[in-house]
């Protein structure tokens, strides 16, 4: 171990000290899912220490391990070089791992000092006094205003913040996990929020800050470690990062996060042969207040047999964007044809009626209804319809029917057809969604990440029947985060950022590059 | 093999040992599963009346007897469940499509004042067959008016229909007292009541006995209600909607109207219930009579898990333990609410017998 010759005094702050925490090897896997796999990332004090990810990437997993809410299925968590097992969150903080979740934790109908004096004893009045001076010193010390005797309710949301890494740090955390920390910020307290990660590791304290925005990261990491698909692909040390400028850096995290150039280029040839078509589906100056993230200006179209790919930084409209297309969400402005028809104030069914299709990504939140039969949730978008009703009475021969055929035809793994849906594994439960959508007379269809938490064989699969619907004449828009899979399916590739189209690339050569530049020219503002 | 298929044979595995599991001991579990817990129950209210100084086996067999076994008994056990199926019916399709009214006490009083009110006037002027059929029309259209409020509130604007609905109960009840009072008091009587249908206007009697016809209008109900949402698109459109509201939305279907339907439904049925209770038990309504029958028969489908025949099962049940247990207070000075008593034991024993039975399972199935 160097970190000892490193850190020469403890007390003193060091830019970059010895481990306090690390994850040696970490797996822990889900049914269908590896959350996380054979992860190793060491945490030292006196640095912020990002951890980059996409949702699903794997950075809950391993806040929720560290923080003793999960145990790691393989490989262990050191703390101070010692292999330790953090079995309760109570634990985690005696061991002096301190978490501050993304949604509050504090309860909003009682003062700062009361919620501090919630982890006492219960036979003890709670020393209020004492306790809120301790809080006012320790929030002197950071530099941080907070009155002990408010109610929680009153607080803005990055008070409470504060607050909760007060509560972290009084409770004697040498290590501060900041879980999407400023997810709920406004950009005014997201920089205050970075300006106290840096007090607090001149403090030596270590944190780590869990984040999917990569401006974030570069602002306020000391060191940066990519997480992809659960795997650890890549860290960026504090001489690299200080060194290069940022555009240098969002290059090079891009890469990590999306990969390099590799496997993939050999089949991007097949789709080629394609025949593309007449335009299907035309979106126009398209925006929407609907969503949480609004659409903006969205402009593009589709032609039959064609692949339209839209890449981006997970959160960025792109749920927003599939859901005013589907009818789910109301649009602002813009039109949407289909087949030359103005389709944009219709209703979800009408839309489907007239051709179109929409893979949510959500798949058993919306998609499915879990325990209900696989053989029902194949019609849950057709109720009523001939021939599983006749005059609003259910047919269950012809459900029956329809359902085996589904089975056999899209491979779906089930004990049976009246198995409740949500038994199956994700890939499965993406069968049972693909069916339903690619069956019938479908003229576009919309994927929305449609390969994300499936293993590698239900990825090929999906694929594949992703360039089936092409092949046979459908428009087809692919919603991504993974650039690879837009890489090798994809026509042409649209980059969205912060519900705005940046640009659209046409797939060949330079095609990674272009869109890289893309992704990064957005980050910049 | 493939990863996939290496997931997929233990499941399958474990299926099969499962499906073998039941096939030999189906019958044999399903039956403790739903016999074990109302053996139980019936123990456990029986220290209960050992503890109060009651004979348990006189009081059982006194209930049985009287409400089961001697056909006055027996008829008004029948009577009872009318409009208690009725009742269930209401809750089943409201709860099956994930929507709480709980306001039944208010829709089903109200209607039973309109229809007390009304129909002893009609009476000289219709038919009695078509007197009968107005009184339920009021019945149905009074109960499915007083849940349009929460229905159109909870639909557009999302607001908790548990409380809208219990707040409008308590404002129906009163209402339906202060009617009763002030607005349809019957002027030939002193006691404050509605005018009083004659018994040669009510609905007929089945068969000779003294069981009212209610009795079919409620079986009607139930089963109407169960085949409905069972077996019809519309129905599996409420299933949706009740089992995930967010798949409903992404179905295209219009969760706003069907809610609005749901209560419709629901609240008709409750206020079905006040009509048959008035046209076929009753004639007429006192000022301060409040059943209260709704909140009794949710446990009740819960019970039966929301299922129509089960429903008819437990509301012949709690049927004959309210009349058993009204002669048994009168009789052996057990109180009457005793019956509510072991209904919530037997909530309690069920939930356990459920417990036991899904850890059991899991631990086969490891």
């Amino acid at each position: 171990m160097q970190a000892p010759i490193q850190a020469p005094a403890a007390s003193v702050p060091a830019p970059s000290g010895a481990p306090v925490v690390a994850l040696r090897g970490v797996t822990k896997r889900f049914p269908g899912v590896t959350a996380s796999d054979n992860v190793t990332v060491e945490i030292r004090s006196g640095e912020v220490h990002v951890l980059l990810g996409e949702n699903g990437a794997g950075k809950s997993t391993l806040v929720a391990m560290l923080a003793g809410l999960q145990q790691p299925d393989e490989g262990h968590i050191e703390i101070d070089g010692a292999p330790v097992a953090v079995t309760s969150p109570k634990q985690a903080l005696a061991m002096g791992i301190g978490t501050v979740f993304q949604h509050s934790m504090l309860v909003p109908s009682l003062t700062v000092v009361d919620n501090f004096a919630l982890g006492g004893v219960w036979w003890k009045r709670p020393d209020r006094a004492g306790i809120a001076g301790r809080i006012e010193e320790t929030a002197k010390r950071l530099g941080l205003r907070v009155d002990p005797y408010a109610l929680v309710s009153g607080l803005a949301l990055g008070e409470r913040q504060q607050v909760e890494i007060l509560r972290a740090l009084m409770r004697g955390s040498r290590c501060l996990i900041l879980d999407e920390a400023t997810a709920m910020l406004t950009p005014h307290e997201a920089v205050g929020l970075g300006e106290l990660m840096r007090r607090l590791v001149a403090q030596g304290i270590a944190v780590i800050f869990i984040t999917h925005k990569l401006n974030e990261a570069i602002a306020y990491g000391d060191r940066i470690s990519v997480l992809r698909l659960g795997r650890n692909v890549g860290e960026i040390g504090p001489e690299t990062l200080r060194s290069a400028t940022d555009a240098e850096n969002t290059e090079r995290i891009i890469a990590l996060m999306f990969g390099t150039s590799r496997a993939g280029e050999g089949s991007r040839g097949e789709h080629r042969t394609r025949v593309v078509g007449d335009s299907v589906l035309q979106v126009e100056n398209l925006c929407s207040e609907a969503g949480r993230v609004p659409v903006r200006d969205v402009t593009f179209s589709v032609r039959s047999g064609e692949i339209f790919g839209i890449a981006g930084i997970d959160g960025n409209g792109q749920k927003e964007l599939a859901e005013v297309l589907a009818g789910q969400a109301q649009s602002s402005a813009g039109s949407i044809r289909l087949m030359g028809r103005e389709i944009g104030g219709t209703s979800v069914g009408d839309r489907r009626k007239s051709g179109l299709r929409y893979v949510t990504d959500d798949r058993l939140g919306e998609g499915t209804v879990g325990i209900f039969a696989v053989a029902t949730n194949f019609l849950l978008k057709d109720i009523g319809a001939a021939p599983y009703w006749q005059r609003g009475i259910e047919h269950p021969e012809e459900i029956r029917r329809q359902a085996d055929r589904h089975v056999q035809d899209f491979d779906i793994r089930t004990p049976g057809i009246q198995t409740p849906v949500g038994k199956l594994s994700g890939g499965n439960i993406q069968k049972v969604l693909l069916a339903r959508e690619l069956t019938g007379a479908a003229q576009a269809v919309i994927f929305a990440k449609p390969t994300y938490g499936l293993d590698v064989n239900n990825i090929r699969a999906t694929r594949k029947r992703i360039g089936g619907a092409a092949d046979a004449g459908k428009a087809v828009v692919l919603i991504s985060t993974d650039l690879d899979e837009l890489l090798e399916l994809a026509d042409r590739i649209a980059v969205i950022d912060r519900g705005s189209i940046r640009g659209i690339v046409e797939n060949g050569e330079g095609a990674r590059d272009a869109i890289g530049r893309l992704m990064s020219a957005g980050d910049d503002r | 093999m493939t990863d996939e298929q290496a997931i997929a044979q233990p499941a399958q595995q474990s299926h099969g040992r499962a499906t073998r599991d039941s096939s030999a001991n189906a019958s044999l579990r399903v039956l403790a599963v739903s016999i074990g817990p109302l053996i139980a129950a019936l123990v456990v209210g029986a220290i209960l009346l050992l503890a109060m100084g009651f004979n348990p086996v006189s009081y059982y067999s006194y209930v049985v007897q009287r409400a089961i076994f001697s056909p006055s008994g027996l008829e008004a056990t029948l009577t009872r469940m009318g409009p208690l199926l009725l009742i269930a019916a209401s809750l089943i399709v409201a709860f099956r499509a994930g929507i709480w009214n709980l306001g039944g006490d208010g829709q089903y009083l109200l209607a039973a004042v309109f229809v007390a009110a009304t129909v002893p006037l009609t009476m000289n002027v219709l038919p009695v067959w078509a007197n009968l059929l107005l009184g339920l029309l009021i019945g149905a259209v009074v109960g499915a008016i007083w849940g349009i409020l929460p229905a159109i509130l909870k639909a557009w604007q999302g607001i908790n229909e548990i409380i809208t609905t219990l707040m409008m109960s308590f404002l129906g009840v009163s209402l339906a007292n202060v009617l009763v009072k002030l607005a349809f008091l019957d002027p030939a009587t002193t006691t404050p009541q509605t005018r009083t249908l004659p018994v040669e206007a009510r609905l007929p009697r089945l068969f000779d006995t003294a069981t009212s016809s209610g009795l079919l209008i409620g079986l009607f109900a139930v089963i109407a209600v169960h085949l409905i949402m069972t077996r019809t698109s519309f129905g599996m459109r409420l299933r949706l909607v009740g089992a995930n509201p967010r798949a409903a939305v992404h179905a295209g279907l219009s969760v706003p109207t069907l809610t609005v339907a749901v209560f419709a439904i629901s609240a008709a049925l409750a206020g079905l219930s006040g009509a048959v209770d008035i046209l076929g038990t009753h004639g007429n309504v006192r000022a301060d009579w409040n059943p209260a029958y709704t909140l009794t028969v949710v446990p009740l489908v819960f019970l039966a898990r929301l299922n129509g025949f089960g429903s008819i099962a437990y509301v012949f049940l709690f049927s004959a333990l309210t009349i058993g247990g009204e002669s048994a207070a009168r009789r052996i000075g057990v109180p009457s609410f005793f019956s509510l008593v072991i209904v919530a034991i037997l909530l309690i024993t069920l939930g356990l017998a459920e417990y036991l039975d899904k850890r059991h399972q899991e631990r086969v199935r490891r």
